[in-house]
């Protein structure tokens, strides 16, 4: 009884993540585009927590809802009179957009249902997040690494690019 | 295993990716693109997690590739979203039609 119920609330998740994820590229309010980026991604850290990564979903709701989503607001209101965002895109455009897209998802539907993807025999064990560091500190350490030089580089980089210029 | 058949997380995400795709064709506005960018990075780091429950050997790689996923994305938000403040002071504008100063 309680999987049926949780296994219903997953395909919920899913159906609203997926409606918001097309109202936030469909809307010609960007501020309501951005918002509904954020209950996306909300959505998905509980899609997170439902595939057994409860650290994963705290760190997406941290960094993403928190701080990107933030930062995406900020630079929309700094930007934009908000009402003079609406320059929707041509008919034409928009149509061949829509077409193409259709074309991709039917193409990879195709392959992801016909393949047999290789499947360890009744799952793997869940990972702790003690599992989780010392994966990070060992086997993945020199990409980690990097992108902490890749962090600190695009600290330096924005704070330069939108430094105001002396006139 | 994972509680709802592995394909329909897959279709999911697909369909996560299939809509950042749309806005990343269809925006005007430089945001907008970042935006639908955003959708589609979620999307791929939402299959990691998924091919970590099932695929073998995945089980913390698959999470740690997530992270890296949602590292990058915050930096190229953070970069981007810089680009587009420096633009618009110096153009007025963030749409990117108006946004030609390297077209020859």
């Amino acid at each position: 009884m309680l999987e049926l119920i949780a296994v219903k609330g997953i395909y919920i998740l899913m159906v609203f993540a997926a409606a918001a994820a097309f109202a936030s590229s469909l809307l010609p309010n960007l501020f309501h585009g951005a918002l509904a980026l954020a209950a996306v991604l909300l959505a998905v850290a509980g899609l997170y927590l439902s595939l057994g990564a409860e650290f994963l979903a705290m760190v997406q709701i941290l960094v993403y809802v928190g701080a990107v989503m933030t930062l995406v607001i900020y630079a929309v209101m700094l930007t934009g009179r908000l009402e003079e965002t609406v320059t929707p895109s041509g008919r034409i455009q928009r149509a061949a957009a829509g077409v193409s897209c259709a074309i991709f998802f039917v193409l990879v539907c195709g392959v992801l249902l016909s393949t047999n993807w290789p499947a360890a025999p009744g799952g793997n064990p869940l990972p702790s997040v003690k599992d989780l560091g010392i994966d990070l500190m060992k086997r993945h350490v020199f990409p980690f690494e990097v992108l902490g030089i890749l962090l600190f580089a695009v600290l330096i980089g924005a704070l330069a690019a939108a430094r105001r210029e002396k006139s | 295993m994972t509680p709802v058949p592995e394909s329909h997380y897959l279709i999911f995400s697909l369909i996560l990716f299939s809509a950042g795709i749309f806005g990343a064709l269809t925006r005007r506005n430089a945001l907008g693109v970042l935006i639908a960018l955003e959708l589609m990075l979620n999307a791929v780091a939402l299959n990691f997690v998924i091919f970590s429950r099932t695929a073998p050997e995945g089980s913390a790689s698959g999470q740690v590739s997530a992270f890296f996923i949602i590292a990058l994305a915050a930096a190229g938000a953070a970069a981007g979203l810089a680009i587009v403040l420096a633009v618009y002071r110096s153009r007025k504008s963030i749409q990117t039609d108006d946004t030609n100063l390297l077209k020859w």
